[in-house]
């Protein structure tokens, strides 16, 4: 399954740390940031919920950088 | 400006304004010339224009993710103080305006970005706010995605068409220029289809949807362009890793500025100076930020991709933007992409049978049958097609349909399907698509059928060899003779006629085995029956996105509208964007390098470090937005 969220990310460089990060979490499949369109598509892996997956991963992006934010 | 932009810029003027008052004291003798006094003083403007980027380094150390901008400057800045304090100099304004000018550079940066998001966003303003719907003799408002499949919605004029449908009542002009960049208006009857993104100019339409909102085509398209810069070209790819390597690798080199020559001079008997090598390092860290590169590439993708669908070309991702600038050959199909692909018959030839009867027979065989070609032959019949009358319909892909009507053995096709049923048939004169038909295998005659060239596709030819791409080839089931004609009058320097749609795959796939790694090949097709020709291609450009899912589908590159010229513009606007991202990439690592090895022999200090820091940065972006200009291509 695939979705988008809206995010905030101040920098490029950030954003590619965060997409790192998205998809270094589990049950993450694959994650893209689109830091010009402030996007993050995630695909998730079989039979995993979105929302518990994306909030570990809005929380690991959180402990890279504060000012990172992903609308659920 | 946004509110951190505004924060940002609030701070850098209070911060600079302190820092300046300072500084004139300074000069007036009233502040000590060193001493705690002096120190504390210094530090309140400092601490007002980098406290952030202390707290990030500081949190980044903690996670072992140390090696970013914020820690490069971070370090560099706090160094610088603590060298002042150290050797006694009072000498802070340094390191204040390192972080000021840093300080500067990020809110430009932040400016930048968001104003040309603003801008692509508002070229993209297509997304319908409302759909108006009819319930019982009341118009209501609601929103475009409760619109089920079927309910009459109604566009006033200066109103968007919020979802793809048929026109049941009224008659407008529509404004399809976000669409297609096409500016001439649009005229639509009752009956015609209809696309949401339009504007409805000049009557009330009522509309019967055939579509749910995220099926239809405006969604299809702002989903599409969205989507578009995630997939990365090479050269961001590029950019990526070089950030992950080079940041690691210039701190380690500030280290080893900062901790080698000093001990060599310590062995070879020399004072270390140790202040010295320290603060080189330090202006080292500064001047190696690499921002300008990190966010001018991806923005000139964005912009170019944005650009290029203000042109009605929309771009699928930067690595096609890429592709497509570097195409050498460029493959059309010809019915549909070249030619309107909208035949006609044009008459009737060595028949047999009066004209009606052998067009009925053909109209019938061909009832089920959807290609360009069935559907001129059933137009030419005029009336209510009996399918009753018509069974065993078997369509050969590329020769024609083999049915049974009214009990007869009717073949319709070209000559292959003649000779594989064994019948005997006559040549014709005319040039244009034969259709011969043979009943219970007795030839019966021929029909005359014709394609239309399209107006601009001479022109978009030309316009191609202008831009440097001569390898121009065109594929076509069509006859040879037929063929032959159309490309000797748009120019077209190879052609390949009789192919099957399979023949098409493989003779792209010759192509592209000829061509080496940078000369791609790019296939231009209407999306009909030729998909797999647009994937198999380096890069696939469907024409005519209006209502064709499996163009939008297939390809890398729509053109929204059947325009064959916009592909030479859409090449045109990929060169542009690479050439600057090309630029900038020099530009930037090159100042970088030599500013870099000026520091690291001592010739350059911490202001110099600083403006090539910011100063190319801006430079950079300033010359990627350049790409978002493409009118004038």
């Amino acid at each position: 399954m695939k979705k988008s969220y809206k995010i905030e990310v101040d920098c490029a460089a950030c954003a590619d740390k965060m997409e790192v990060a998205a998809k270094k979490t589990p049950g993450v499949k694959d994650a893209v940031v689109n830091f010009m369109a402030l996007k993050m598509n995630v695909e998730f892996e079989e039979g995993q919920n979105p929302k518990a997956v994306m909030e570990e991963v809005r929380a690991n992006c959180k402990k890279i950088e504060d000012e990172f934010e992903i609308y659920l | 400006m946004n509110k951190k932009q505004k924060k940002m810029l609030i701070r850098i003027l209070v911060s600079a304004a302190l820092l300046g008052i300072l500084t004139i004291l300074g000069k007036m003798e009233i502040l000590p010339q060193n001493g705690i006094v002096r120190f504390v003083l210094y530090c309140i403007p400092y601490a007002i224009i980098g406290y952030d980027v202390l707290m990030k380094a500081f949190k980044r150390i903690k996670n072992h993710q140390m090696f970013d901008e914020c820690f490069l400057m971070a370090v560099a800045t706090v160094g610088a103080i603590a060298l002042a304090l150290y050797s006694g100099s009072g000498d802070y304004v340094e390191a204040i305006a390192v972080m000021l000018f840093y300080q500067v550079g990020e809110w430009f940066q932040s400016y930048a970005v968001g104003k040309s998001r603003k801008n692509i966003s508002e070229l993209m303003d297509i997304r319908p706010d409302y759909a108006n719907i009819e319930r019982d003799g009341n118009i209501e408002k609601v929103d475009p995605d409760e619109v089920e499949i079927g309910s009459i919605i109604v566009v006033q004029p200066g109103e968007k068409v919020p979802l793809d449908g048929v026109v049941v009542e009224g008659s407008s002009t529509l404004n399809t220029a976000a669409l297609t960049g096409e500016s001439v208006p649009r005229t639509v009857h009752t009956g015609d289809e209809i696309i949401s993104g339009c504007i409805n100019e000049t009557g009330v339409l009522k509309i019967q949807t055939t579509k749910e909102f995220w099926d239809s085509t405006v969604s299809k398209i702002l989903d599409l362009v969205e989507n578009a810069s995630s997939r990365k070209s090479k050269s961001e790819d590029f950019i990526t890793k070089f950030a992950r390597v080079y940041t690691p690798a210039v701190v380690y080199a500030a280290i080893a500025l900062a901790v080698l020559p000093p001990l060599c001079r310590l062995v070879l008997g020399m004072a270390p100076a140790w202040g010295m090598w320290v603060y080189r390092a330090l202006t080292f860290l500064v001047a190696s930020c690499p921002c300008a590169l990190v966010i001018s590439i991806p923005l000139s993708f964005f912009a170019g991709i944005g650009g290029a669908s203000k042109e009605g070309v929309l771009v699928k991702g930067s690595n096609y933007l890429e592709a497509l600038s570097q195409t050498k050959t460029i493959v059309f199909d010809k019915t549909g992409t070249l030619t309107q692909g909208v035949f006609e018959v044009q008459g009737v030839y060595h028949n047999t049978l009066p004209e009606a009867e052998l067009i009925e027979y053909a109209a019938l065989a061909e009832s089920a049958s959807s290609h360009p070609i069935s559907k001129s032959i059933q137009r030419a019949y005029g009336k209510q097609i009996d399918r009753s009358r018509v069974t065993d319909i078997q369509e050969i892909g590329g020769n024609g349909v083999v049915a049974t009507v009214d009990g007869k053995h009717i073949a319709v096709g070209n000559d292959k399907l003649m000779k594989s049923e064994g019948v005997s048939y006559k040549d014709s004169e005319e040039i244009g698509t034969i259709i011969h038909i043979a009943i219970d295998n007795v030839y019966v005659g021929h029909i005359l059928i014709s394609d239309v060239i399209k107006a601009s596709s001479k022109e978009a030819i030309e316009r191609l060899r202008k831009i440097g791409i001569k390898d121009t080839v065109m594929l076509t089931g069509d006859a040879t003779k037929v063929a032959n004609q159309v490309a000797k009058e748009l120019g077209i320097s190879k052609v390949y006629s009789e192919l099957l749609p399979s023949d098409k795959v493989e003779k792209v796939e010759e192509l592209l085995a000829n061509a080496s790694e940078k000369q791609k090949v790019a296939f231009v097709g209407d999306g009909i029956n030729d998909a797999p020709v647009l994937r198999r291609a380096d890069i696939g450009i469907a024409m005519g996105a209006m209502g064709s899912d499996a163009a939008i589908e297939a390809a890398d590159i729509v053109l929204m509208d059947d325009d064959p010229k916009k592909i030479a513009k859409a090449i045109k606007i990929s060169r542009k964007c690479l050439r600057i991202v090309y630029q900038n990439i020099f530009f930037a690592i090159g100042i970088k390098v030599g500013c870099l090895l000026l520091v690291a022999v001592g010739l350059a200090g911490m202001w110099l470090a600083v403006f090539a820091d910011v100063g190319v940065m801006i430079l950079a972006v300033l010359n990627a937005i350049r790409t978002l200009f493409v009118k004038n291509l």
